[in-house]
């Protein structure tokens, strides 16, 4: 997507721009620099790292793997170190030349759900650049005390004008694309251009029978607060850090399944304290760092290692007895191609304008 | 030479940025080569143009009722109240300029929710029998608008409503002219410079405005700068969304050419 204007647009910029990338830039080399997701900044999730090993961590949030590209195309060489990102678009910053390979045998593989490696995407020409630290579902979260569960057991009842107006979603466009791609029989994987058409008629009704289409906080909110009582593309990440405050919010993999998503943590090809972003990645894949991370206080989500030292209270909100029954009937996200990617992101802009 | 520094100034945070953006937008390739494919793709996917459309509706929407809000409000400061307590006054007019956007955004967001403050007051009373959806609709993005914009219009037609000569009115009345003849014919045209200085205020920093329409709006249509930030976002497409807002500058100075104008001859 960046022509070859971007470099000599950022050489002409670099004069103006000094000042303030001394200012933006992350801190000394001794630190740790992390792009992350906001679950990566829980105090919780960081400090004991920061405290074992006398360093700080400085991190930046993004959304969204093109803006995490974007900041990292702004910095310099050797700015960042670790990199939170879709499994899906590993390859992407493969591609880039962006990723160190990952030393396999010094990080506890054996320990992940089989399903959740994801290898396809985080082995690029035999090397591994990404491993699994957490993931979950976009299926169907509800609030158990206003909707009937078992309609929530099949895709169709978000269709139903029985629940016209109560419902959010996600706004998201993979995973939703997704999930109407599962109610119409079709494998995430081997989605194309001719199933567009199919995926919008399902997109445009589940839009005409809802109330929102919302980012991460304005869906959680909208749920949370009964502004709606299903959320499209919700699940464990938006129920299970609500639960103490409020218990009815469920989720459920319906019978046409669930889209499974999956974020890795990767480390920069560039980085100038590889030995600590190693050290870093060890820890949030150790059973204390998978916990901490699965609980994080911006969203909870499934540790990607079953050895994650949750207590029962944690395990049943998660639902991990259910996992291997979850992970059976979910197929990953969408992973298009460039062009059809874009086929994609105008079908959800057609989707947001309709009326 | 005094100039020199603010020149400056223009060239390094406006010009500069402005030409990198007009040549991203076209794609520009350092070894040659520009398309319009950006601009194109725009005027012929009906999802863009409706962005358009639907940031000018809502825009003038809340110009509109803005400025007829605030004119009375303006009124009301600078001719009822004593000058003592004016300045007391105009302190409670601007305190929603002291909180952040997004607290407020979100705030009128619980207001105005399923289970919020007006669908409580308006059940309670027997109004409506069922929750109306104030909230996640234009509507909502409309009154978040007005709420703040209404002040910065109060603001400017007030100063407009001060300046004017007490004697304009008396002679006004010396003449015959009863209240309402001399307010549309005298106080009004006036005080239009203000109107306005007020309106274009409102108009560039609300079509302008990503937070408003993203939290109150629900996302149940787009507006122009949530389709920009789309492509920013979720593409990191910077060749469509400097067009994009290339497109959303013309139709800013095209607004501006046109309060330009109309001041101008107001003033002649």
């Amino acid at each position: 997507m960046f022509t070859s204007f971007m470099p000599s647009l950022k050489r002409g910029a670099c004069a103006a721009a000094i000042a303030s990338i001394a200012v933006i830039s992350p801190a000394a080399a001794a630190d740790l620099n992390a792009l992350i997701w906001c679950d990566h900044a829980d105090p919780a999730l960081l400090k004991p790292f920061e405290d074992a090993n006398g360093i700080k961590v400085n991190v930046k949030e993004f959304e969204g793997t093109g803006a995490g590209f974007a900041i990292v195309d702004q910095s310099q060489p050797g700015d960042w170190d670790v990199m939170v990102i879709d499994s899906i678009d590993i390859p992407r910053g493969v591609e880039k030349g962006l990723f160190e390979p990952l030393p396999e045998e010094q990080l506890p593989f054996a320990d992940l759900y089989a399903e959740v490696t994801m290898d396809g995407s985080t082995k690029v020409d035999g090397k591994r650049y990404g491993i699994t630290e957490k993931f979950g579902y976009n299926t169907i979260g509800f609030n158990n005390s206003k909707v009937d569960a078992a309609d929530m057991q099949s895709m169709n009842s978000l269709l139903d004008a029985k629940y016209k107006g109560r419902i959010a979603i996600y706004d998201y466009y993979l995973p939703i694309i997704g999930m109407a791609a599962l109610s119409i029989g079709k494998k995430t994987t081997e989605l194309t251009e001719a199933d567009l058409p199919a995926i919008k008629e399902v997109l445009l009704k589940m839009k005409a029978n809802s109330k929102l289409v919302g980012e991460v906080t304005a869906s959680q909110t909208a749920l949370a607060t009964g502004e709606v009582d299903i959320l499209v593309g919700g699940g464990e990440w938006v129920t299970a850090g609500l639960a103490k405050e409020n218990p009815a919010l469920d989720f459920s993999v319906p019978k046409e399944g669930a889209i499974l998503w999956s974020q890795s943590l990767a480390m920069f090809s560039a980085s100038k304290n590889k030995d600590m972003a190693l050290k870093f990645i060890q820890y949030v894949m150790s059973p204390e760092g998978q916990a901490r991370l699965a609980t994080s206080s911006c969203y909870w989500g499934m540790p990607a290692s079953k050895a994650a030292a949750l207590d029962d209270a944690q395990k049943k909100i998660l639902r991990v007895a259910e996992q291997p029954e979850f992970l059976k009937r979910s197929q990953p996200y969408p992973a298009p191609s460039a062009e059809l990617d874009k086929k994609m992101q105008d079908l959800w802009t057609e989707m947001l304008q309709s009326q | 030479m005094l100039v020199t520094p603010a020149l400056l100034w223009t060239l390094l945070f406006f010009v500069a940025p402005f030409v990198a953006m007009a040549l991203l937008s076209l794609n520009f390739q350092a070894e040659g080569g520009m398309t319009v494919a950006n601009y194109s793709q725009f005027f012929t996917n009906p999802s863009y143009y409706r962005a358009m459309v639907n940031s000018l509706q809502v825009t003038g929407m809340v110009t509109l009722i803005s400025v007829l809000l605030a004119y009375p409000f303006a009124w009301i400061l600078a001719e009822q109240i004593p000058p003592r307590l004016q300045r007391l006054a105009l302190l409670l007019a601007i305190l929603p300029f002291w909180t952040s956007y997004v607290v407020r955004s979100y705030s009128w967001l619980l207001v105005l929710a399923q289970n919020g403050v007006v669908n409580d007051a308006l059940l309670r009373t027997g109004l409506v029998t069922e929750p109306l959806q104030l909230a996640n609709t234009r509507a909502a993005t409309i009154i978040g608008f007005v709420h703040f914009f209404v002040m910065l219009l109060t603001l400017t037609i007030f100063a407009s409503l001060k300046q004017l000569n007490p004697s304009y009115r008396k002679a006004a009345a010396d003449l015959g002219a009863g209240p309402i003849r001399s307010f549309l014919y005298v106080i009004l045209p006036l005080t239009l410079p203000g109107v306005v200085v007020g309106a274009f205020l409102t108009f560039v920093l609300a079509i302008g405005d990503y937070i408003t329409p993203q939290i109150l709006g629900g996302n149940n249509e787009l507006l122009m700068p949530q389709l920009i930030m789309m492509q920013i976002g979720r593409r990191g497409d910077f060749p469509l969304a400097s067009a994009l807002a290339l497109i959303l500058m013309a139709v800013v100075t095209i607004a501006y050419i046109a309060c330009a104008r109309w001041l101008k001859i107001e003033r002649t």
